[in-house]
């Protein structure tokens, strides 16, 4: 019972993450209908880069928060190849960000070294029920609690925010109300950016990242992401805790090794199940 | 005195094809102008480069105020509140209070809550207007204002254009299919054809002439019965 509790909540820790990473691709599609496969890439800026500043002797909060932030500049330097041009088909976008997710390697490397890296997060353990939890746990969930909050603040009570969901809505209206729809585009890929920067910051206390660790996110935070059609931010969070969950009852009672076939797995049964009802990713969301 | 729309010798193409060939027009401050043609003749093309969405490839086309849009089709953001649609379409002034739209169409603020794609059509053409009037408009480019819409909402709508024409001197540009509602509304008129402007005047003398009557007003049915 207690071991059945102990991967509920480190399921539900990594969910958080993949959930950071879902929103990240749903932030990005909803403005510009591109998959942007460079979003794992985000993650493993943000916790490779929050090591780095660390190591320099940064205190934690400050280290993070500038790992996030050089997350976000990623995102915006992304966007402007993926969509800066005017006009870019979305396939050549979602190409040029795949192009970019794997050029990332390269950078990656030269700037922190082929070794996976990881830092403490906060120390310690609190006894619920029984059941030791790492108090790393609480806080992943905290802050994703609190950054699903406010993004939801962002997109329904701001006005950039419903800019935002305007061109999500119908771009070619929100054209005609003179929203700069590639301007808000670079927006999303800033804030996906971010989103991302942020779940590597707290993922990689609990498991290390190393330059090619993209992939794994990616693929989670897709699958979470297509629960909701990647369009709706909550429906992601359910996928990813879902997920998260899944995956650690199958490596807790089954092999590790099993735990990446649980996402490939749902993902395709999620989108075959869709497309019978509707485009899994629709064109249009007229 | 520089007139608030001028179109002169104006060319747009959608890659090989010509959507506009050479078409010149003007609209004064304060003017009510109708816009005819058949489908296809590049009136909305017209709009879209009046707006600003499209570039021309020659020729130019100058507007000395603000112009909004009321796009065919309405446009709205259907999955977001009436409020939000007229909130956005202020998003190049700075004043985002609804209230005056309010004030000139009160049904809307009993529905600001609601979401737009679950309105009639005349209640989402209603948004449309005003959304597009959110952005203080010197100019309002009104694109098929009837299409799809009962008489008797169509009437409405047309007297509201008509009273915000004349009572705050904003200049309507009117593309409209109902030729007659256009010729009725507007007191002076262009004729698109194939992205070629085929005739212009007074209202009453265009809607006189018997080719434009066999063409947009059923005229020549009119005659055979």
């Amino acid at each position: 019972m207690s071991l059945l509790l102990q991967y509920l909540a480190s399921g539900i820790a990594t969910g958080c993450t993949f959930a950071l990473v879902a929103t990240g691709f749903v932030a990005i599609y909803r403005v510009t209908r591109v998959v942007n496969f460079a979003q794992g890439a985000f993650a493993v800026v943000g916790g490779m880069s929050a090591f780095a500043l660390l190591s320099h002797g940064l205190p934690h909060v400050l280290a993070e928060a500038l790992a996030v932030l050089l997350a976000a500049v990623v995102g915006l330097l992304v966007g402007l190849g993926a969509i800066g041009r005017r006009g870019t088909p979305v396939l050549a976008s979602l190409i040029i960000t795949l192009g970019i997710g794997i050029g990332s390697y390269a950078v990656l490397i030269l700037a922190f070294g082929d070794q996976p890296v990881s830092f403490d997060g906060v120390g310690g353990a609190l006894a619920v029920a029984g059941v030791t939890m790492p108090r790393q746990f609480l806080l992943v969930a905290a802050v994703t609690a609190a950054a699903f909050a406010a993004l939801a603040l962002f997109f329904n009570r701001t006005y950039l925010g419903r800019a935002l969901t305007a061109c999500s809505s119908n771009p070619h209206a929100a054209r005609l109300v003179g929203i700069d729809t590639t301007r808000m585009g670079l927006v999303s890929f800033a804030l996906g950016g971010a989103l991302g920067g942020l779940a590597g910051v707290l993922l990689t206390p609990l498991q290390p990242v190393a330059f090619n660790s993209d992939v794994g996110l990616a693929i989670n935070g897709f699958a979470a992401a297509v629960f909701g059609g990647i369009l709706r931010p909550g429906t992601a969070l359910v996928g990813a805790l879902v997920l998260g969950v899944a995956e650690a009852l199958v490596a807790g009672y089954s092999r590790a090794s099993f735990q990446s076939g649980v996402a490939l797995v749902l993902m395709l049964a999620l989108m075959v199940w869709q497309a019978s009802r509707r485009p899994a990713i629709a064109e249009d969301a007229a | 005195m520089t007139p608030l729309l001028s179109v002169r010798d104006l060319v747009v193409r959608y890659g090989q094809a010509t959507a506009l060939d050479g078409v010149s027009l003007e609209l004064g401050a304060g003017e009510m102008v109708a816009l005819v043609g058949p489908n296809g003749a590049g009136k909305t093309t017209l709009l879209n480069t009046i707006s600003g969405l499209l570039r021309p490839a020659g020729g130019e086309c100058a507007v000395a105020g603000r112009v909004a849009q009321v796009p065919e089709g309405r446009q709205l953001f259907a999955d977001m509140s009436v409020e939000d649609n007229l909130r956005l379409g202020a998003w190049t002034v700075r004043d985002r209070s609804p209230a005056r739209v309010y004030e000139l169409f009160p049904p809307l603020a009993a529905m600001r809550r609601r979401q737009a794609g679950t309105l009639s059509g005349g209640e989402q053409q209603m948004v449309a207007v005003g959304r597009a009037l959110m952005a203080r408009p010197d100019l309002l480019a009104v694109d098929e204002l009837s299409l799809g819409l009962a008489p008797r909402v169509v009437d409405d709508l047309a007297e509201h254009l008509g009273r915000l024409n004349r009572d705050t001197g904003m200049a309507v540009l009117l593309v409209e299919q109902n030729a007659r509602l256009a010729l009725d509304l507007c007191p002076r008129a262009y004729v698109l054809e194939s992205g070629r402007i085929a005739a212009s005047g007074p209202s009453a003398e265009l809607g006189q002439s018997a080719a434009i009557r066999a063409a947009y007003l059923g005229g020549a049915m009119d005659e055979l019965q």
